[in-house]
């Protein structure tokens, strides 16, 4: 599969600070991309280059096979930033005709789509109201459509659940699929790491800076195993103790172990077989990627942005 | 470009779709023609005569004191005592008497003459009553001290006529030059309003998209120039369709209100009610009546000045709304941060005015020609000098060099708040110093 997103060292300084500090990756078409980092590790940075807003001070953009030209391509990409932002008195059926509009779209074109998704999001009603007069979810809503609307080849979706109801959301996030399924590649900014887990196919995690995680879901995840396992057997065992694991947390026929170095699962197994135990469950404990996030970030003063000093 | 039109064309429809739009380019006018209409209707109105009885007892007036337009009425009453006047005035036969008693001298200043009324007199009346007494008055003086008569007097006084000319056989002179002064003033004082109504409107504009948070979204397919481009170019096409309605309801009044008070243009030259028409009638006068003033204003170059008035106005609007745009576009929340920040722009504009007072006077002094050359304050004072005409008031050198200034000087401004601009829309929750700005503007890429 082609890929629709390619950055090579990528760079953006401002006055400060080093916002993005060499960044690489690379986002294959169609996929559903996370990325994922702290308040401030440079993210809106790194997306207001991927949208053309900023250059970057060094590195190279490649979009879907070519240099990365922002007045040209800026039709191919749909950003919805992290603060919403629409007009707010204007009425809300000329103001996605407006947006679709600067996208590049003519105005029989941009009529019929927002005909489509206004039907689709159950939104007809809403074309002479003013966006004043919708509440969050609903203008968030109303965002999502002017977003998608242009049919992007990439979308950017930073933080698209928030203040939504889970019914919006799940309507959202099928939405996201289905554009996935059409070849759409989506990058998703968020700090809700089950949202990420769920929906993401590949994820970047960005700190300070520097990309410090990359891979898809399941890579990161075996990656930062610990090797817990968690076994569950019929009675309570003899004994419980062997040199092939330890004990990390046990509740009566429950037990969490972390197998030992140069030791493999089976030899868990191994032990309570020979002990005559009736095995429940067994399952690989993977750490979230929440607790990942959480182990990476934590401790490593995560802001690139530097104030000055008090004196 | 396609993309400013749409921006543009955006800025322009919302703004000119709000009833405050329709309220402000037609109300506004209709309302100050109506209540001017009102005023003087009332004035008109309520004019009626204001009687006096004038006991004459030293016979200082000997019976000249006569009604000229009917609005004072003199009737000299003889032999009759204060109370029978008195009581004349609670009878409301006479409005006011004048007893002059017999010891009255005209010769010696200190006696003065007391004017009795029922109600207490308008000022007007008494500027009128007092200017007719006096007139007669000091007639009488003069025939009494001089043996002069009053006419003798004028025909000594007249003074004959200085025509100032210019070189190039213009002869209209004196009169010319006041209405140059006048056209110069309105035309100035125009441009300076528009600069800062329509400038104010940019950057309020551009504080709007910026705390909508509705710039990224747009900024994300147009480019920050196009976006700052098609702002400034809506609202100023906005600006350009107002004053036309302006012009064109102003025009249009003004040839109706006589038709529907016909005694109107007479009462509002005989009636001036306010100072500043005072001041008006007062310098038409001056300039040799009324009847001079056609004569006068086709010395003026019309459409030279509208020509230039367009060209001044679309200049400094774009040389000052990109500025505008720039400061809107570093502000963050808070409105006030706006009004430090705008400071450094309104100087300029506010110092032309100040030059353009001047060069209103004198159209050829060194700092009328730096104010009309030097781009910020060229579109202000230019129209004071144009006023005075080409070559009178400015030489077509200078003219066309302002006029190379003021679109080099829109360019670079342009340029400079394009930089600012685009840095500053995208800055959130710091507040920006001038330092910071500069350092934006100056910055390489």
């Amino acid at each position: 599969m082609n890929n629709i997103l390619e950055l090579q060292n990528l760079q953006k300084y401002f006055a400060t600070q080093k916002a993005v500090d060499d960044i690489s990756f690379t986002i294959p078409q169609g996929n559903i991309f996370g990325l994922l980092g702290p308040n401030g590790a440079g993210k809106t940075t790194l997306i207001r280059m991927i949208t053309g807003i900023f250059y970057p001070d060094s590195g190279n953009i490649i979009f879907d096979g070519k240099k990365f030209d922002a007045l040209n391509d800026c039709v191919k990409i749909g950003y919805m930033p992290e603060e919403r932002g629409l007009y707010k008195k204007m009425k809300i059926g000329e103001q996605v005709l407006y947006l679709a509009q600067l996208k590049g779209l003519s105005k029989a074109d941009a009529l019929q789509k927002i005909k489509f998704w206004f039907e689709r999001l159950e939104m007809e009603s809403w074309w002479n109201k003013k966006v004043e007069d919708l509440s969050k979810g609903m203008s968030q809503k109303l965002q999502f459509v002017t977003t998608v609307l242009h049919e992007p080849k990439l979308i950017i979706l930073d933080e698209p659940f928030s203040g939504l109801d889970p019914v919006n959301a799940n309507l959202i996030k099928d939405e996201i699929y289905g554009l996935a399924q059409r070849g759409c590649t989506i990058i998703f900014s968020t700090h809700r790491m089950e949202q990420v887990e769920e929906i993401c196919d590949q994820i970047v995690l960005v700190n300070l800076g520097k990309k410090i995680l990359d891979g898809t879901v399941q890579e990161v995840k075996q990656q930062f195993k610990e090797n817990k396992f968690k076994i569950k057997l019929t009675e309570i065992p003899a004994n419980a103790t062997n040199n092939s694991f330890t004990i990390v947390d046990s509740k009566a026929n429950e037990f969490v172990v972390k197998i030992n170095e140069g030791f493999k699962s089976n030899d868990l197994l191994q032990h309570f077989l020979q002990q005559g135990c009736t095995i429940e469950s067994f399952n690989e404990m993977l750490p979230s990627l929440n607790e990942i996030f959480i182990d990476l970030v934590e401790g490593t003063k995560s802001t690139t942005r530097a104030f000055q000093k008090v004196n | 470009m396609n993309k400013i039109l749409l921006i543009a064309k955006r800025e322009f429809l919302t703004r000119v779709q709000k009833k405050t739009f329709l309220l402000t380019t037609i109300g506004l006018p209709l309302l100050i023609f109506g209540l001017y209409a009102l005023i003087i209707f009332f004035t008109v109105k309520n004019a009626k005569d204001f009687k006096i009885a004038v006991a004459d007892q030293a016979n200082i007036f000997k019976g000249a004191l006569k009604d000229k337009d009917g609005e004072i009425i003199f009737s000299f009453v003889n032999n009759t005592s204060k109370d029978s006047l008195d009581k004349q005035l609670k009878s409301s036969k006479y409005d006011a008497y004048i007893l002059v008693p017999s010891s009255f001298n005209i010769a010696e200043n200190k006696d003065s003459l007391h004017i009795v009324s029922a109600k207490s007199v308008g000022f007007l009346t008494q500027e009128k009553i007092e200017r007719r007494i006096n007139k007669v008055l000091e007639e009488n003086k003069l025939l009494l001290g001089l043996n002069v008569s009053k006419d003798k007097l004028d025909s000594l006084q007249h003074t004959n006529e200085i025509i100032f000319a210019s070189v190039t056989g213009d002869t209209k002179g004196s009169e010319k030059s006041q209405v140059s002064y006048i056209v110069g003033l309105i035309s100035g004082f125009l441009i300076y309003i528009i600069l800062f109504i329509y400038g104010t409107m940019v950057m309020r504009g551009v504080m709007e998209e910026k705390t909508n948070r509705i710039a990224e979204v747009i900024i994300s397919s147009v480019k920050p120039f196009q976006l700052m481009m098609g702002k400034i170019l809506g609202i100023g096409s906005v600006g350009l369709i107002q004053f036309l309605i302006w012009i064109v309801l102003v025009m249009g009044l003004n040839i109706l209100l006589p038709l529907i008070f016909p005694d109107l243009l007479h009462q509002m030259q005989s009636q001036p009610i306010q100072p500043g028409m005072v001041a008006a009638t007062n310098a038409l006068q001056n300039s040799g009546a009324t009847n001079h003033l056609s004569a006068a204003l086709s010395g003026v170059n019309i459409p030279l000045i509208l020509g230039c008035f367009v060209f001044y106005f679309l200049g400094g609007y774009f040389l000052y709304a990109s500025l505008f745009a720039a400061v809107g576009s570093t502000v963050n929340e808070d409105p006030q941060d706006a009004q430090s920040l705008v400071l450094p722009i309104t100087m300029p504009i506010i110092f032309a005015m100040v030059i353009m007072m001047q060069a209103v006077n004198e159209p050829n002094s060194p700092l009328a020609i730096f104010g009309s050359l030097f781009p910020l304050t060229s579109p202000i004072v230019m129209m004071a000098r144009i006023a005075h005409g080409v070559p009178d008031g400015v030489t077509v050198l200078q003219l066309v060099l302002s006029m190379v200034f003021l679109v080099v000087g829109f360019i670079a401004t342009t340029w400079f708040a394009g930089k600012i601009y685009r840095t500053g829309i995208l800055m959130y929750g710091k507040k920006v110093t001038w330092k910071e700005i500069m350092k934006w503007a100056f910055r390489k890429g």
